[in-house]
Parts: structure tokens; sequence; C-alpha cells
């Protein structure tokens, strides 16, 4: 057994986060509570970005002479949207860099850089370097002085880099006007750029099973509503023709995209490099700089792998692989754990057929299975906690590791067992909970949307709910089973949650109405 | 009633959003150069002079030469750094040597440096030189007016007489 000192579990930086995001809760729900679909509607404003980029592009004229008359004639002739369609191509793009960043902030916060998540985690930091190149050059197309200023600054900047030494900014000083060859490659990189980040983009994802890529619809059409109100409230005025003989005096900045040209004027070309590269490296360094505490891998264990791929569709990390059996056993496939990649929530353990409390055997084994706390030692839990229960009426209550601390609920009635993720729990133990003397099941996992694992605290509900194998089965009733969603620091949602329970279980001397006979196990073992 | 007052709540939330998106899109404003200045870019892309006079190979040189290599000149790539020296009033505001570009060193040299300067009439000299000795045989002098917000780019065509002075506003004197 693995001492839970050094099990993973929330540190102070996502507990304070989760104290933010739970206000946010009072408004949106835990369900639709936007930082928990940061990531999802990072995508949405990236597919409105590229709508409305298209939009624009079709009426732009591609030489440096016409870019911003061909712009300007859009806002006057298609209004409202052609000026429409540019400020909300400005502003959804402004959204992104606020909706990854805050994505980044709150991983950090949760520690979602290391072992099975490194790989999402720098591919992320590509795609946040891909954003800032894009937006940037998005900048220069206009060709007005708020472009000439940006393209300036950012030439000056690689310039500071020996190869080029102060070659490309002669693109941008050394004549009366940029060549038009020069602001052709500048709309290529306007278009070049954004594909590299779709390509980081499906990257980042690809260690997640299933990727959530699109928020829920309630979420994004209220972003899209809020995008569109501010585009039609403030619409994006072009500033003058660029003039390569003039420097503004004020530039109107876009300080999520164009931050690095008043820093440079600060710290000077180099040290804006250095700068750039200390922040990207300290990032990209995450991972391997801090140590994260970590559950140990899955096993399968194939005398009890029947090979149905139940924990590979449930595993949300994509750690499960289903494989060719490599024993004499009579199933085509057996489940494989990559080590490298399981989060060891047991998420797969509960999604087991073989992770049942009813099969006869002193050891109880599943297909698939943590080393801590294994599926036999739950059971043993369960039947010693349970067993010790005093008084009426007697609750089970299931927790999460990431959730309140059902620990606190602990008395003579009321019987815990804490899990990894909630969603370890097979929805026979719940059953099983009741026929060893429990009168109700509490099952507390983490808030709406808020797993630790991505899909945990879902997959749980579908279970329960008999929409998702393994299922709880009918018979059991449902008004002995309680399921709530309860994050860390939310200990008092929960000791309600359970007094209301335990309000609506039957009372002392009446006949339950379902009474489920005892475990044959438990009839074997207390004769 | 809970209903209306969190989608109440969720309005509010979404117009902060939008709100804050509004603001940062455009402002503050930034002042790329302090009030009263102008700016003086000096930027020049010029490969300077052979640095190593070409050489008649011996024959015996030319005898150790595969057949197809036997050039009868050995003229070494190498350039010379181009230095230029920028005043202005009198005062030194940019002495640069820029080395040639390459392995070989027998590239362009190029140079950039960006000189805010006060608005008003300068008195500009920028000298060059480019060959091994170091020799500034390039001069250009003139008195200038740089109005604030201007700029005034130093760049070198030797196909269009030597040192230019682009986007300069009209001279006090002719340019000597």
């Amino acid at each position: 057994m693995i001492a839970a000192a050094s099990l993973p579990g929330p540190g102070r930086a996502a507990l304070a986060l989760a104290r933010v995001e739970s206000l946010f809760d009072r408004a949106f729900g835990e369900r639709l509570n936007p930082w928990r679909h940061l990531g999802a509607l990072g995508f949405h404003c990236f597919w409105i970005c590229c709508a409305t980029g298209i939009w624009i592009y079709a009426g732009f004229d591609t030489s440096a002479v016409g870019a911003r008359e061909s712009l300007a004639a859009m806002d006057r002739n298609e209004w409202p949207l052609g000026a429409f369609a540019r400020a909300l191509h400005r502003y959804s793009a402004d959204a992104l860099v606020a909706v990854t960043a805050l994505h980044l902030a709150r991983e950090a916060a949760r520690r979602h850089y290391a072992a099975f998540r490194r790989f999402a985690w720098l591919t992320g930091l590509v795609v946040l370097a891909a954003l800032l190149a894009s937006g940037i050059g998005g900048y220069w197309l206009p060709w007005d002085q708020l472009a000439q200023w940006s393209l300036t600054a950012t030439m000056e900047w690689f310039d500071a880099l020996p190869v080029f030494a102060g070659a490309l900014v002669r693109n941008v000083v050394a004549a009366d006007q940029v060549s038009d060859r020069f602001f052709s490659l500048l709309i290529f990189l306007h278009i070049g750029l954004p594909l590299a980040m779709l390509a980081a983009m499906w990257a980042h994802v690809q260690r997640v099973s299933p990727a959530r890529t699109s928020p829920p619809p309630a979420l994004a059409w209220g972003l899209a509503a809020a995008l569109a109100a501010l585009s039609v409230a403030k619409p994006i005025a072009l500033m003058p023709a660029a003039d390569l003989g003039l420097v503004p005096a004020r530039i109107p900045v876009d300080w999520f995209f164009l931050f690095p040209h008043p820093l440079m004027a600060r710290l000077g070309p180099e040290g804006l490099w250095i700068a750039a590269a200390a922040a990207f490296a300290a990032l990209a360094a995450l991972p391997w700089a801090t140590r994260v505490p970590r559950a140990p891998a899955a096993r399968v264990n194939l005398d009890n792998c029947n090979g149905c791929a139940r924990c590979f569709a449930d595993c949300p990390y994509g750690a499960v692989v289903m494989v060719a059996r490599s024993d004499r056993r009579p199933h085509a496939r057996q489940a494989r754990v990559d080590p490298a990649l399981c989060a060891g929530c047991g998420i797969c353990t509960g999604a087991c057929p073989s992770s049942t409390p009813f099969r006869s055997g002193e050891a109880l084994a599943t297909g698939i299975d943590l080393p801590s706390p294994s599926i036999g030692e739950l059971r043993e839990r369960l039947e010693a906690r349970a067993g010790a229960l005093e008084g009426a009426p007697r609750v089970v209550a299931f927790g999460c590791r990431w959730g309140a601390a059902v620990a606190a609920l602990a008395d003579r009635g009321t019987a815990t067992i804490e899990l990894p993720c909630a969603a370890m729990l097979p929805p026979s133990f719940v059953e099983y909970a009741l026929r060893a003397g429990a009168d109700g099941v509490l099952v507390a996992t983490c808030r709406e949307g808020d797993c630790e694992f991505r899909t945990g605290e879902a997959l749980l509900a579908e279970r329960l709910a008999a929409r998702r194998v393994p299922v709880l089965r009918p018979t059991v009733p449902r008004e002995r089973v309680r399921l709530v969603h309860v994050g860390r620091g939310d200990e008092d949602a929960l000791r309600a949650a359970l007094d209301s329970f335990r309000a609506g279980l039957p009372r002392p001397g009446t006949p339950p109405a379902h009474r489920l006979p005892p475990p044959k196990r438990q009839e074997k073992r207390h004769g | 009633m809970k209903r209306a007052l969190r989608l109440g709540a969720q309005a509010v939330l979404y117009a902060a959003f939008a709100a804050a998106l509004g603001y940062f899109s455009t402002s503050p404003a930034f002042e790329p150069l302090p009030a009263g200045h102008a700016l003086i870019r000096l930027s020049l892309n010029h490969a300077g002079q052979r640095k190593f006079e070409c050489r008649t190979r011996t024959a015996a040189e030319l005898a150790k030469l595969a057949p197809n290599m036997r050039a009868p000149e050995d003229c070494p790539r190498e350039r010379a750094p181009v230095r230029v020296k920028v005043e202005l009033d009198g005062s030194s505001v940019a002495d640069i040597v820029a080395p040639p570009a390459g392995l070989s060193r027998d590239g362009a040299s190029v140079a950039y440096r960006r000189l805010p300067v006060p608005a008003g009439t300068h008195r500009l000299r920028v000298s060059l030189a480019d060959d091994a000795a170091g020799t500034f045989d390039r001069v250009r002098e003139a008195t200038l007016r740089l109005d604030p917000g201007r700029v005034l780019v130093i760049d070198f065509e030797p196909g269009q007489g030597g040192i230019l002075l682009r986007h300069a506003p009209p001279a006090e004197g002719p340019p000597k």
C-alpha cells in the first residue's frame, strides 16, 4: 500500500483557483463554468477568427499600396459586415489570447504539466508561440501606421540576431515604400502561421481522449454574442496610411498581441530576446524542474481481462490500448497500459466488468487495477467500515481525493472511503455496500466538468444512471443512492448533502421498501 | 427568479470580459518616440572592398592545382569591414564597424542603428570607410530640419551618389 501523503492531491494554487471558479459556478452553473472550458473556448475563438479572416481576405488587396484602401472600402461599402467582420476578427483573436493565457495559468496552478501531461504542456507552448506570431503578423496587413510601427519593431527585434544583423529592417526603411513582393510574404505568413498553429493545436489534444474542442453550445453562443456586441459597439479604426518617413506620436496598441514592442522599447532588442527565451524556457522546463506527485500506473491482469475494451473506451488519456492476445485464453484482444501515459486515476478499474465485489474468493482481482488502492483493498475497506456502522440510517460515503474531503463525514453511522478518482468506483460496489448493511450510499465527485482526470465525474454519473456500462443494476433502489458534485473546499456543502440524504432514508423501525439481500460472499463469511 | 439572476450575472461577466477586450485592444496608447523628438535610422547594406590584393600565381603553384582550378590569379575573398560614423552638431552619435557577412567574410556588411534625437535643425555629418585601411573617403554633410516624429534614414548606395539621406525635409543649405 502507498502512503496517502505521497499520493497526488490538489495544491495550494489549485485550491485558490477553485475558490475563484466557484464564484463563476454561481452565475454559470458547474457544467457551463467557462474556467472549465478554456481550451475548448480557445478552439471556438480560433474558428471565429478563421471565418472572419476568410471573409476579409475575399475583399483584401494584397499590394502594399492598396491594402489599407481595400479595407477602408470594405468598411464603407460593406457596412456593417466589412467593419463588423474586421472587428470580430480582431476581438476573437484577442479573446483567443486571453483564454489561452488563462488556460495556461489554470493548468500551471493545477500542476498539469508533468508526466502524462508533459506532451500537452509542451505542445501548448508551441501553440502559444504560434498564436502570438500569427496575431502580430496580422497587424501588418492593413499597412497603416500601426502596421508600419509593428512591422518595423519586429524587424528590429529579429535584426538583433547575428544572422540578420540589420538586414530585415531594410525592407521597411530603405525605400519610400515596402515592395509588393515583401508584402506578399507577410500575407503568406499570416496564412501559414495560423495553419501551423492549427497543426500544433491538433498535436496538443492528441494525448487526451476524447478531446474537448467544442465548448457547450450555451457557452459558445454566449461568447460569440459578447464578441459580436463588442464588434458593433467598438469597430476597429484604421490608422492613416503607412509613411516610412514618420513615426506616429501615439499608437493604439493591442496589448494582447503587441506587448513585445513596448517591452522592447524598454529592454532593447537583445533584452527582449533574453526575456522571451527565459520565459519560454522556464515554462518548458516546468515538467522537469518541479516535482509533481504521481500515482502509480494501472496494471493489466490477463487472467481477468476478456478484452472487452471498456477500459480503452473510458481512459481519458489514451493510456490503454487494445492489442492482440498474448496468452492462450480464448479472447481476441487484451488491454495494455502505457505507464508513461497513465494517470493512475483508476477510471479503467471502474470500467472493468471484472471489478465486481460479488465475485467469490478471498482476494478480489480484476482485469485492470491500480497497485494501490486495488479493487481488493477497496472491497476489504468497504466490508470493514460498513460492518462497523452503528445506528440508523447507516451510510457509506465514497469520495474523490480531488474533491471535497469525504473523510470529514466519518462518524458512527457514516463510513467513508476515499478514491483516487470517484470514477474508480464500479457501480457494483454501490449495490454491494447496500447489501453489506448500508441504508444508503453517497458518492461525492468533483464539481461537474472539473474532474482532475477530465471525465471521471461524467463517466461515473452515466454509469450510475445506467447510461454507460458497467451500469448500476436497475434492481438497486435509486432513492438509496445519492450522487453529489462537490469540489475541494465545499465540505460544508458535502455535509449538507449528507444530512439531506440521510433525512430521506428509511427511519429506524420503518420496513425498508427495497431491502437488498446480503451478498453471498458475506453470508458465507459471517455464516 | 433564480434563473433570471443567473442570466443577469452571466451577462455582467460577459460584458466585463468584452469590456476588457475592448479596452486593452487599443489602450493605453504607446508613444514610440519621446515628445519633441525625431528619429534617425542608420541602415546600410554595403559590401566593403577586398581586404587583400590579387596575387599572380607562380607556375609551381599552378601545377599543384587541378587542371580546372588553374586560375592565374589568387584573389582572397575576404572583404574589409565597413565603418560608419555619424556626428550630430559636432558630437558623435554613432560609430559602427560592420563586419562582412559569411563564413569566408566575403559578404556585405549590414548595419542598423536607431537614433532618437531632439527635433529641430541639426548639422549632420556622415562618413564611411570601406577599405582595409579604414579611410573615410565617403563623407556627407548637411544641415537638416528634423520635425517631431519625422524619420531620417541614412543609407549608402554607391550607384546613387554614395551616402543618402532619405525622407530628409528641406535642408537649410545645399548638401556638401
